[in-house]
């Protein structure tokens, strides 16, 4: 586990919360000193920075690699939308309605994928995420068909309060709730460590002192799709449009390399190697045109070769590194012998 | 072990005593007509099996004779395909793992498990963790118990064969089981180990049931009242240990008669 989140009783504690505060204080500086494209963009990166917390809860906490985080994503996504398009415009309602509803898509999803281990999983959960788009294709009354959903109306934070139109409240807003819901991930995980790991090292031995394994990592998965359905209604919050392609596969796939890349065990790391993923794509590859996936493919391929662990192991492979460099550096103490020559 | 060729053996009943299946049908576990198969291999066909508390029952037999699938049945991790088990007068068969081994059925395995990204306490803990507000044993009066006070903060990936099964124990313990199932409980065991392996099994409390899968004659000899002898997953002899161990066929089949060294013990 990568961050404790405890209450900041004294300097030392308060410490632990400067990794929480950075994306607010980079966030501020952001919207400060830019104009509205930079705002705009890193803004619309956090619903899958999000999405990415997911993912990597399921793949850490219970060791099921998915792409079927999608489906909670896009039940989120398509609630808040009609919500929105009904008149019922307030973020808080429509965060805590797309958390319940994603909640309760992954919570019956689960109880297909946490049955299964590895491979079938990864498997069945590419199959949720096919299922996914064409079920948001063909439920025209909900999604609008495959020409989406557009012209939703902006959120409002509290009753009587302007909408949330500028790109700069967004990103403060978008980052606050991305931190915020991570955070909370963080803190349930941290709770639960001792059980968790237990429970993905060794299921056998688990079962075996009473661990009802299949019903925790229903939770877990569960939990996480209260996570993506979160990240599904900051995607209309900050795009405040919807079609199908947003909640496909090339959507699962990003968040499941923005896990590996970040590193499967952090959350935090893996929304971070979100905002990095998208940043190839969408800025870095910008003056490619049609090779961003090959950006992404080598990104990937890079990631497992050069950074096993992820983007959140580097400072410890780089201590352990230093550490072993000064060991070979260090000069061998001279053999008693020649001390005593005169 | 060696043993030598036998025929497959018809269903022979239990020779226990009525009195002794009644009551372990009320406090206890039995188990009737279990039948487990792969695909065309029958590995057990056990008409009936019963412990009651306080019974030191082991299950001897050559490898395959179904000891370790019994212990799976009874434990949970493998369903019996026809046949119903009993605990304490309710019908647990289609019961998971989990569920039994909150109601009191703990166990240990052939292969001693640790869980790889925890500390040796930290195993016991989970071990306990039912109990953790109530415990008969603290995590680390167990782990002396097992004589791992020293390798408390170790992770427990790094501990060797015997210590993981000494953990394995103190974990299956932890547990606070009233049927305590041991697989293979002395393989690989130093003869310290052993030493301190018959201690902790010679210490239980007697309330508790122990069903014994064993190949080390000294450790049956020294902890079994009463022993079944499976073949071809069926029960091919069964009575008190000390019958059991003078019967010239058992003996012969499975205890490798005296030029076996420790493994006949008259």
């Amino acid at each position: 586990m990568t961050a404790r989140l405890p209450l900041p009783h004294s300097w030392d504690d308060l410490r632990r919360w400067v990794p929480w505060l950075l994306p607010l204080g980079a966030a501020t500086t952001l919207a400060a000193a830019s104009d509205g494209y930079w705002p705009a963009t890193v803004a619309r990166m956090l619903p899958l920075a999000l999405l990415a917390v997911s993912v990597a809860t399921v793949t850490s906490a219970a060791g099921l690699p998915t792409l079927g985080q999608v489906a909670p994503y896009a039940a989120g996504a398509y609630t808040t939308a009609r919500l929105a398009l009904a008149g019922h415009t307030l973020a808080p309602v429509q965060l805590v309605a797309a958390a319940l509803v994603g909640a309760v898509t992954a919570g019956l999803l689960g109880m297909l994928l946490v049955r299964h281990r590895t491979t079938v999983v990864l498997m069945l959960s590419l199959a949720v995420a096919e299922l996914t788009t064409i079920t948001a294709a063909r439920w025209r009354t909900v999604s609008g068909g495959t020409d989406g959903l557009a012209g939703i109306p902006a959120p409002r934070l509290l009753p009587g309060t302007p909408a949330l139109t500028g790109d700069r409240p967004m990103l403060l807003y978008a980052t606050a709730v991305t931190v915020a819901a991570t955070a909370a991930t963080m803190q349930v995980l941290y709770r639960h460590h001792l059980l968790l790991t237990a429970v993905r090292g060794n299921e056998s031995r688990a079962a075996a002192s009473g661990h009802p394994v299949t019903t925790y990592l229903w939770l877990v998965h569960t939990g996480a799709g209260a996570i993506a359905g979160t990240a599904g209604a900051l995607l209309i919050h900050t795009h405040r449009w919807i079609t199908p392609a947003d909640v496909g596969f090339d959507t699962a796939a990003l968040a499941l390399l923005a896990a590996v890349i970040g590193g499967a065990h952090s959350p935090p790391g893996a929304a971070v190697a979100a905002v990095l993923v998208l940043g190839v794509r969408d800025v870095a590859a910008a003056d490619w045109p049609g090779h961003a996936p090959l950006l992404l493919g080598a990104l990937f391929v890079a990631a497992v070769y050069l950074l096993p662990g992820g983007l959140t192991a580097v400072p410890t492979r780089l201590r352990t590194e230093i550490r072993r460099v000064r060991a070979t550096r260090r000069p061998e103490p001279l053999p008693a012998v020649s001390r005593r020559t005169p | 072990m060696t043993t030598q060729h036998v025929d497959a053996v018809d269903h022979i009943p239990s020779r226990r005593d009525p009195a002794d299946i009644q009551r372990a049908h009320d406090t206890g576990l039995v188990a009737t007509g279990l039948y487990h198969a792969y695909q065309r291999l029958t590995v057990l066909d056990l008409d009936s099996f019963a412990i009651a508390p306080g019974d030191r029952h082991a299950v001897i037999g050559p490898n395959g004779a179904g000891k370790s699938t019994l212990l799976h049945l009874l434990a949970g991790s493998t369903r019996a395909q026809t046949g119903t088990i009993t605990y304490q007068g309710q019908t647990i068969t289609r019961r998971g793992t989990a569920w039994r081994a909150r109601a009191g059925i703990g166990r240990t395995f052939q292969h001693p498990t640790v869980y790889p990204g925890l500390t040796v306490l930290d195993c016991v803990r989970m071990g306990g963790w039912h109990h953790r507000h109530h415990p008969d044993r603290k995590p680390l009066e167990l782990l002396e118990l097992v004589g791992l006070t020293n390798r408390a903060d170790d992770p427990a990936a790094t501990l060797p064969h015997g210590h993981r099964r000494m953990l394995d124990l103190a974990v299956a313990l932890a547990g606070q089981p009233r049927v305590l199932l041991l697989d293979e409980p002395a393989g690989g065991l130093t003869d310290t180990d052993l030493t301190r392996l018959l201690d902790i099994l010679g210490t239980l409390p007697g309330w508790m049931a122990v069903i014994l899968v064993e190949h080390h004659m000294d450790v049956v000899a020294a902890l079994a009242d009463w022993i079944t002898v499976l073949h071809h997953g069926r029960r091919y002899f069964d009575g008190p240990a000390d019958h059991v161990r003078a019967d010239p066929t058992v003996r012969a089949l499975y205890l490798g008669t005296t030029q076996a060294g420790h493994a006949a013990r008259p």
